[in-house]
């Protein structure tokens, strides 16, 4: 399936190990069941990422976080949002890899994706057939600022608005 | 009232944008009809019976008469001249066209409106109070808390598809106005009774549809500074573990009920704990400028009770009636809060036309500081009327055909749209509700009859809250004919009660006999000074029950005799 981040559509560097397979590779995308046994035999330098449905919980991945370089959520549908609320618990546990969302979501959501803490896409062909690159980049340039502090890059609307009272507190 | 700033304009003018984009994606096929609905619904626009149906957001019901005036300007541009306003303090157009509705929002925005979250799987516009800021027995005016969850509600990038609708009522009264244990999250602001600091209590898991709940406490005090944190984790379970099996199990009130309140609230404060307050939290300059805004208004000094007003009210029987029922106390000596009744004898509940529109912004301007809200019971209400002025008002209201005496009264009904507009009901809702207005028309009868709430849903969905009217009507379809459940004892204030089923389901030209017979039980058996309400909580259930069931109550009071 196709992957796209911020930038644009890019090759996937990723390869998915299936059950049984031996997990050779630089970066190896492996189920939480075969985790364990992975990173027990890991190889130097080896990047090893998890893919996970949206019903795992935070305290099922905590113990391997500081392994990983990649959790991959999945998204059933488009509009089942669970996985919005595990990638910012992966953020506040302060996990520093890649979080991608790997199903049928909508470059209309990739703003809140991207502020939830996911980095990049998986989509189906029909998604990415339909819905070109200029879309991703565009829902992204579709909001100025948010009001929650905390979430995506930039500053809120909230903490936009301090620094103008504090601009405004100085000239005075 | 609050007021956009540079960013709240330029968030809503992007919507405005976004909007337009996803529409135009739609028809040239980017977006799929699936992928389209829930961005549709974000933006309020419903696909109803006859036509398109797009909801603006009224936060927490409030109005300027700019606001209202525009409202009015778009029901007569792009719709039939009118309004339908909605128990969650909304108003709804009926006849909008899909191609006019980016051009529509365009106007909203232009005085600081939107339809943002007034549908789909998200948390739906914050609702308060009517009274807020005007009623004597406020702790505080819940509308700065309101609008600091519209803000951090709006478009939150966690909580934008949730397993089902989020509702959020506030209160800052400890008497009830705002049915807040009917809501997935209700908000009253307290006096901590030992510190005295000011906080929140909050309830959770209220909701009625296909299976009515109370709302039940999950947090008895909560510092206001931590308001966000604590919704951001509550939101967080719901979002993690509500049900996505099946809408009619995915409300918060369904997983409260299946883990318990005990473990529900555990998973909620575990998630708090994690979290830091202070980094969410709106710093304290932000919430005193949103407390600016609501600043009450420059009210003058009189005399607790307006002679003119006495003098008024001997003279004139009509005015006195309108007086004794659709004004409301007011914390400022002198003034008081009127309820503007949208319950015309045999009318719509809560349409308004473009003319009554502009007829309450111009006397909301001349009485009211400008300011009006919506009720939940479909109502209008002018906060701030110095009581001097109130026979100026009732005068201007008659013109408008706005003067109906009747808020809280028997022929105040609430009603859903019902099958004469929406695309889920099951049965009429406003000839019903029409027919009961039309019986106890009479303004003796009304009076004599006292405070009595009467809520009609056309379909199991319970949008017109037949669960907590003091008679609630249901209509279904059963093989191919309306049929009419009514419940008894129900309750949306702090006493908040589900009401219960009288007896099998009965035809619509059956329901005006019906709801005669259960005021019949209630004269028959009510003490002095007591309402119905208070009559149905003292007797139970049964005397009414007996009467409901008996079709003939001059027969059988003649079989008896």
């Amino acid at each position: 399936m196709p992957l796209l981040d911020a930038h644009g559509y890019r090759a996937d560097p990723w390869r998915r190990i299936a059950a049984g397979e031996p997990a050779t590779g630089d970066a190896v995308l492996v189920a939480l069941a075969d985790l364990p046994a992975v990173i027990a035999g890991r190889s130097n330098a080896q990047r090893i990422g998890v893919e996970v449905a949206n019903t795992v919980r935070l305290p099922d991945l905590s113990a391997f976080l500081g392994q990983l370089d990649l959790v991959a959520i999945a998204f059933p549908a488009f509009n089942d949002g669970r996985a919005f609320s595990l990638a910012r618990q992966l953020r506040e546990a302060g996990f520093k890899g890649a979080v991608r969302a790997v199903g049928p979501v909508i470059a209309d959501q990739f703003t809140h994706l991207v502020a939830c803490g996911f980095d990049e896409v998986e989509v189906p062909d029909a998604i990415a057939a339909r819905q070109p690159e200029a879309q991703w980049r565009g829902a992204l340039a579709s909001y100025g600022a948010t009001y929650q502090t905390g979430y995506g890059a930039g500053a809120s609307i909230l903490e936009r608005r301090r620094a103008l009272r504090a601009g405004q507190g100085a000239a005075s | 009232m609050y007021r956009y700033d540079q960013f709240d304009e330029a968030f809503v003018r992007e919507r405005v944008a976004q909007f337009r984009g996803q529409v135009a994606r739609r028809i040239d096929g980017a977006l799929t009809e699936d992928e389209f609905k829930p961005l549709r619904l974000k933006n309020g626009v419903y696909l109803q019976l006859h036509a398109y149906m797009l909801r603006i957001a009224i936060p927490y019901g409030t109005l300027s008469s700019v606001q209202l005036r525009q409202l009015a300007l778009i029901g007569e541009r792009y719709d039939r001249g009118y309004g339908h306003f909605t128990t969650r303090q909304n108003l709804q157009f009926n006849w909008p066209k899909l191609r006019d509705i980016p051009d529509i929002l365009d106007l909203l925005a232009d005085v600081g409106m939107h339809c943002i979250q007034t549908s789909g799987n998200c948390i739906r516009n914050t609702t308060a109070d009517h009274f807020s800021g005007a009623a004597a027995d406020e702790v505080e005016d819940p509308r700065p808390t309101a609008e600091l969850i519209r803000q951090w509600s709006t478009m939150h990038p966690e909580f934008d598809y949730l397993p089902r609708k989020f509702k959020i009522a506030v209160t800052g009264a400890a008497r009830d106005r705002a049915a807040i244990r009917a809501h997935d999250i209700g908000i009253q602001v307290v006096r901590h009774p030992v510190s005295g600091e000011v906080g929140y209590r909050l309830f959770v898991g209220g909701g009625l549809g296909r299976t009515p709940m109370i709302g039940k406490l999950v947090r008895d005090f909560l510092p206001k500074a931590h308001l966000l944190a604590y919704l951001q984790s509550l939101m967080r379970v719901y979002n993690l573990e509500g049900r996505r099996d099946n809408k009619y199990k995915a409300r918060v009130k369904i997983l409260v009920h299946e883990i318990g309140i005990e473990e529900f609230r555990a998973r909620v404060e575990a998630e708090f704990a994690a979290l830091d307050p202070a980094a969410i939290a709106a710093d304290p300059d932000e919430v005193a400028r949103i407390e600016a805004y609501f600043a009450a208004p420059a009210f003058a000094t009189f005399p607790a009770d307006s002679q003119r007003v006495v003098a008024d009210r001997a003279r004139d029987a009509a005015f006195d009636r309108w007086v004794e029922t659709n004004t409301f106390p007011h914390r400022q000596p002198g003034y008081a809060a009127v309820t503007v009744s949208l319950k015309p004898v045999g009318g719509v509940p809560g349409d308004a036309t473009s003319d009554q529109m502009r007829a309450v912004a111009d006397l909301a301007d001349a009485h009211s500081f400008g300011e009006i809200r919506v009720s939940h019971h479909q109502n209008l209400i002018l906060p701030h009327v110095r009581q001097d002025e109130l026979h100026a008002l009732w005068t201007g209201l008659v013109a408008a055909g706005l003067a109906e005496a009747n808020a809280g009264l028997i022929t105040d009904i609430i009603a859903c749209p019902g099958l004469d507009y929406c695309a889920l009901a099951t049965a009429r809702s406003i000839p019903i509700a029409q027919a009961i207005s039309r019986r106890f028309g009479s303004a003796e009868r009304q009076r004599e009859i006292g405070e009595l709430g009467i809520k009609i849903s056309g379909c199991i969905n319970a949008c017109g809250h037949h669960h907590v009217g003091h008679i609630g009507i249901l209509g279904l379809e059963k093989s191919g004919q309306e049929s009419y459940q009514v419940t008894l004892g129900g309750d949306a204030t702090e006493n908040a009660a589900i009401g219960q089923l009288l007896g099998p389901g009965i035809t619509a030209e059956e329901v005006p006999d019906a709801i005669e017979r259960l005021v019949g039980v209630y004269l028959a058996h009510r003490h002095d000074g007591e309402t119905f309400a208070e009559a149905v909580r003292r007797l139970g259930i049964e005397p009414f029950k007996a009467g409901f069931l008996a079709p003939q109550p001059a027969e059988a009071a003649h079989a008896a005799a």
